[in-house]
């Protein structure tokens, strides 16, 4: 499989989501924020980072960029993409995921591991994760406390477009195990069609056991699964 | 625009001496202009020039075999680490600037030491910082204001590395009374590149164009080395808040990967950038080091004020600039690369023969003087070292008055609960230490370590033929430290042991020293009291870093760290870089499982010390509220001879942790070993430990727990494992002793005088969230 990989003015995981990739066997190409073709994605992936240094609002620029038109595009053909950190705040400022990212409750940085709960699994980005086992994933944001209106929260519950939510390590929702106050503990949403998901841990950086941690590596094998049991979508 | 004229008072505002202006005016066989004398007070001032601490540094061990660029050569050393890759690494201080504003010093501390790293060619990879504060706990105005550098401080570095994208994963924070009003920000960067893509800071080749890359130079930072190499007091502080410069990470991550796309064309001839004296550093280096000449026009020097003056363009530290040397004809891969980055660039001028400097305004000459002169002709001076009158009492100092610990236990919770000791959590989980997929072990063990992986080090473009293909990701360990305690009391002493100490912790993770690098921060050297704190313990480091092979690469000299109120401790910081061979040697220093073997390398306590390790240590400064004493003897062989067997123990697959004795001594390293596995958010895992220390009777308990007898560490085997641990250790004359079982969930201790114990929850309650209750 073939995975588009954006690169905004200070994209600073674009390389890890490319590495993770390649890692397991799939090829990975950058995609420049200034291009209006995804080339020939089977996927894309809006890495994390810090997109034209997060001046306005967390990736409120990087919407704008030419490249995001493709990308548009390719979710309203059925593609498959998955925003990550920055991503995910690409993703809702563009209007392809529902909800918004604001800041930390404690207003702080937060790099540390958490615990996810998978909530739904039959999406293309779940599909391929144990049902009962909490991954351990590591968080690095400031911007990351999930907020939506209680419509879009009833709306997200009804749909079960609630991807994964922060919890414990025996799985519970507490709210010990909130890092940043996200309503509802919620950590990742995919869009109604369930073709865009994003969220705010970094599974690419729990991938590989020299790293400490193998648990992320279920999404990617999710997204390649899908990949490789569905019709191909045009990029453009 | 008429100048200032040149007066006896403005020469002194400059910061120079009636001697150093005779020295300028027999370079130029005349007066100095106002923007010349500018150029000469940074470039002369110890910042750029270190002119007071040159002959000290001499002392340094500065070879290897490895060393591919030694100290002084260029902005940062490079170390081969075999396969055709090597590593280029450096530390450097922003304290004056952070003192005055926190964030923003700060920031552009981890800003600039960056840029030093990919000026020498080098993907930067990792961060590490090391930090000092007043004493943090308590409700006083001076304490209220240690708490908001603190915080400012820990929230610039965050901000500039967290969006540049380097993972900021190894530091030190010490706390304590000589760094209020003094706090001091060291920031080491690491970057990695093969052999065949090392950078120079030459302007070679007569007729290249010189480019600027980067943001428009502004007023911020006028002259920040120079207000750096003068006492702080409130009245410079004041006048210098517009010296701090205004970080931009954002764009210097840009300039970054244009840089690197750059370097990648092989259009490039020499490479600098533009940090402390800005454009007046860059140009007269570059052409010093090629031998060459180089002319500029300051008209063509993007701007972002109107009406500036040569003199403040020449003298700006404006964040985020580079100045580079194009190889003549290439000029249009500059302009495709800046501009696909949408990065402001202009051609400023061109490298002549001439061996000058020169500076044009609109065509006119406003500067001109020999390159070389400038750059290493600064003066020399051997200032008066005079053994300061404190350490009489200091070495007087007897265990006599001083009551034996009642309850050890109560006494450890207070010791881990000091934020010297305590957990820094609350600072690292501010700091992105994961981005870049590298991070193997991250902070909260004794060393941190990074794998190199194919894709960490920079593209290779047209350069590739000739290069050799990746072949292995490498493991490379970093620990930065220094107990400036130590180092007050006896500047030799505390000098080898701060070396000991990072040398140790990189034993413990698996690691072989490659280089160090020092960051010496000290008081004003024109004190003789002082000048010796800093000969002593250069002469202590010195030595330190040739028993362990880890030579100097280069660093960095901050002296004035003084205030109205006194000096600062002297502080001489020290990073080092060590190599492990396979991913298997990687070591923790937490306990792993029940049942495992506890034994200790190292002396129980050194009873030749009639402190027994108490001089200086962190228990007579919390439980008893003094700080002196000779701190504990670091003898150095037998510490060579301890790393290198831990070493080989790891090896051969012998230990399950290592943990070194530091601050707070056995009782504390213990206790660590049990609470600082962090599994994730909110979930430690703790594992208790049943000690026997009975047999060592006569010993002061104080002195058997919280004693900081050097070279020792505390490691976790098989129980079937222990005896052939102890064996070898003794074989070459390692002192090893077998300290009881991994298991529990109490940290329990018997001695001849009985046991104590306390839950680790208890423990790792006070240890980990006791910086985060001092903020909050």
């Amino acid at each position: 499989m073939n995975f588009a990989v954006l690169q905004f003015p200070a994209s600073n995981r674009d390389q890890d989501a490319v590495h993770i990739m390649r890692f397991l066997g799939h090829s990975a190409n950058y995609v420049w924020h200034k291009h209006t073709s995804l080339g020939n994605a089977d996927a894309v992936i809006v890495p994390g980072g810090f997109s034209y240094g997060d001046y306005l609002r967390c990736g409120a620029i990087a919407r704008f960029s030419p490249v995001m038109q493709a990308v548009k595009q390719f979710a309203d053909n059925g593609g498959l993409i998955l925003g990550i950190c920055n991503g995910f705040q690409v993703l809702t400022e563009a209007g392809l995921l529902p909800g918004a990212l604001i800041r930390n409750r404690d207003l702080q940085f937060h790099c540390e591991h958490i615990f996810l709960k998978t909530a739904t699994f039959d999406t293309p980005f779940t599909s391929r994760i144990p049902a009962g086992k909490p991954l351990r994933v590591p968080i690095a944001h400031g911007e990351g406390c999930y907020f939506a209106d209680e419509e879009t929260l009833a709306r997200l519950q009804a749909n079960r477009q609630i991807l994964w939510q922060y919890c414990d390590a025996a799985g519970e929702l507490t709210e010990a195990a909130n890092p940043n106050g996200s309503l509802l503990n919620i950590a990742g949403v995919c869009n109604e069609r369930r073709n865009v998901a994003g969220l705010m841990p970094h599974p690419e950086n729990a991938s590989e056991a020299i790293l400490g941690s193998t648990d992320g590596r279920v999404i990617f094998e999710s997204l390649i699964h899908s990949l490789q049991t569905r019709p191909a979508v045009s990029a453009a | 625009m008429t100048e200032p004229a040149i007066t006896p008072e403005l020469i002194q505002k400059h910061g120079l001496t009636p001697d150093e202006y005779e020295r300028i005016k027999g370079i130029l066989g005349r007066a100095p202009n106002y923007t010349e004398l500018g150029i000469f007070s940074v470039m002369w001032s110890e910042h750029c020039s270190y002119k007071n601490t040159r002959p000290l540094l001499k002392g340094f061990p500065t070879k290897s075999p490895k060393i591919l660029v030694g100290a002084g050569e260029e902005n940062a050393g490079i170390i081969d680490i075999g396969d055709g890759l090597a590593i280029a690494f450096k530390i450097e201080s922003h304290n004056h600037p952070s003192a005055v504003e926190p964030f923003q010093g700060a920031a552009t501390g981890v800003g600039g030491i960056i840029r030093d790293i990919f000026t020498m060619g080098a993907r930067p990879v990792c961060a590490l910082n090391s930090l000092r504060f007043g004493p943090i706990i308590g409700e006083k105005s001076e304490i209220t204001n240690n708490r908001r550098l603190f915080a400012g401080v820990v929230s610039g570095i965050a901000h500039y590395g967290n969006c540049f994208g380097i993972p900021t994963i190894a530091g030190e924070v010490y706390f304590d009374k000589s760094y209020e009003g003094n706090p001091l920000v060291n920031a080491f960067c690491l970057g990695v590149l093969r052999h065949e893509q090392i950078a120079r800071g030459a302007a070679k080749g007569i007729g290249n164009p010189v480019f600027y890359v980067g943001p428009a130079t502004g007023r911020d930072g006028l002259a920040g080395a120079a207000f750096a190499s003068q006492d702080l007091t409130e009245e410079s502080a004041e006048q210098q808040r517009g010296a701090v410069q205004v970080g931009d990470p954002f764009m210097e991550k840009l300039v970054m990967e244009a840089c690197l796309e750059l370097l990648a064309t092989d259009a490039v001839a020499g490479i600098q950038d533009m940090g402390a004296a800005g454009l007046t550093c860059s140009t007269c280096e570059t052409a010093a080091r090629a031998g060459t000449g180089i002319e500029i026009d300051l008209s063509k020097v993007p701007q972002r004020a109107p009406h500036m003056t040569p003199y403040e363009i020449m003298l700006s530290e404006s964040q985020e600039r580079m100045l580079i040397i194009v190889k003549k004809g290439r000029e249009a891969e500059v302009q495709r690369i800046f501009d696909k980055w949408d990065l402001p660039w202009a051609e400023i001028g061109f490298v002549t023969d001439t061996g000058q400097m020169i500076v044009k305004n609109h065509g006119e000459v406003v500067v001109n003087i020999p390159a070389k002169k400038l750059a290493d002709d600064a003066p020399i001076y051997q200032r008066d070292a005079r053994e300061p009158a404190y350490l009489k009492a200091v070495r007087a100092f007897r265990l006599d008055g001083i009551a034996d610990s009642q309850s050890p236990m109560a006494d450890l919770k207070r010791l881990l609960a000091w934020p010297s000791i305590a957990s820094k959590n609350w600072v690292y989980r501010q700091y992105d230490h994961m981005v870049r997929d590298c991070s193997v072990v991250c902070p909260g063990s004794d060393a941190a370590v990074i794998r190199i992986k194919e894709d960490s080090l920079p593209e290779t473009g047209n350069l590739k033929s000739g290069i050799s293909n990746f072949k292995s990701e490498k493991y490379i360990a970093l620990a930065v430290d220094c107990n400036a305690t130590y180092v007050y009391l006896d500047p030799y002493e505390g000098g080898k042991a701060a070396v000991a100490e990072v040398a140790r912790n990189l034993a413990c993770s698996g690691a072989l020293p490659l280089g160090s690098t020092d960051n010496l921060n000290f008081g004003n050297p024109h004190n003789p009291e002082l000048f010796w704190q800093l000969k002593e313990s250069v002469r202590g480091l010195a030595d330190g870093c040739r028993a362990f092979n880890a030579p100097v690469t280069g660093g960095n000299v901050s002296l004035y760290n003084q205030n109205p109120n006194g000096p600062i401790d002297p502080t001489p910081t020290v990073a080092m870089v060590g190599i492990i061979e396979k991913a298997e040697h990687i070591t923790t220093q937490w306990f792993k499982d029940e049942g495992d073997a506890l034994i200790l390398l190292g002396e129980i306590a050194d009873t030749k010390d009639p402190l027994l390790g108490l001089g200086g240590s962190a228990y007579l400064q919390v439980i008893h509220g003094q700080k002196t004493g000779s701190p504990p003897r670091c003898d150095l062989e037998p510490a060579a001879i301890l790393h290198t067997t831990l070493l080989g123990l790891i090896q051969s697959g012998l230990v399950k942790s290592a943990h070194d004795c530091s601050d707070g001594g056995l009782a504390v390293a213990l206790a660590e070993s049990c609470i600082s596995q962090q599994i994730a958010r909110e979930t430690p895992r703790l594992i208790g430990a049943q000690i026997d220390l009975s047999a060592m009777k006569d010993l002061r308990l104080d002195a058997l727990f919280f004693g900081e007898t050097q070279s020792r560490v505390v490691v976790s085997a098989r129980p079937l494992d222990a005896v052939k641990v102890i064996e070898r250790a003794k074989l070459v004359g390692v002192p090893a002793v077998r300290l009881g079982t991994v298991g529990g969930d109490t940290l329990a201790i018997k001695t001849s005088a009985g046991e104590f114990s306390a839950p680790v929850g208890e423990l790792h309650d006070a240890w980990w969230n006791a910086i985060a209750r001092a903020m909050n």
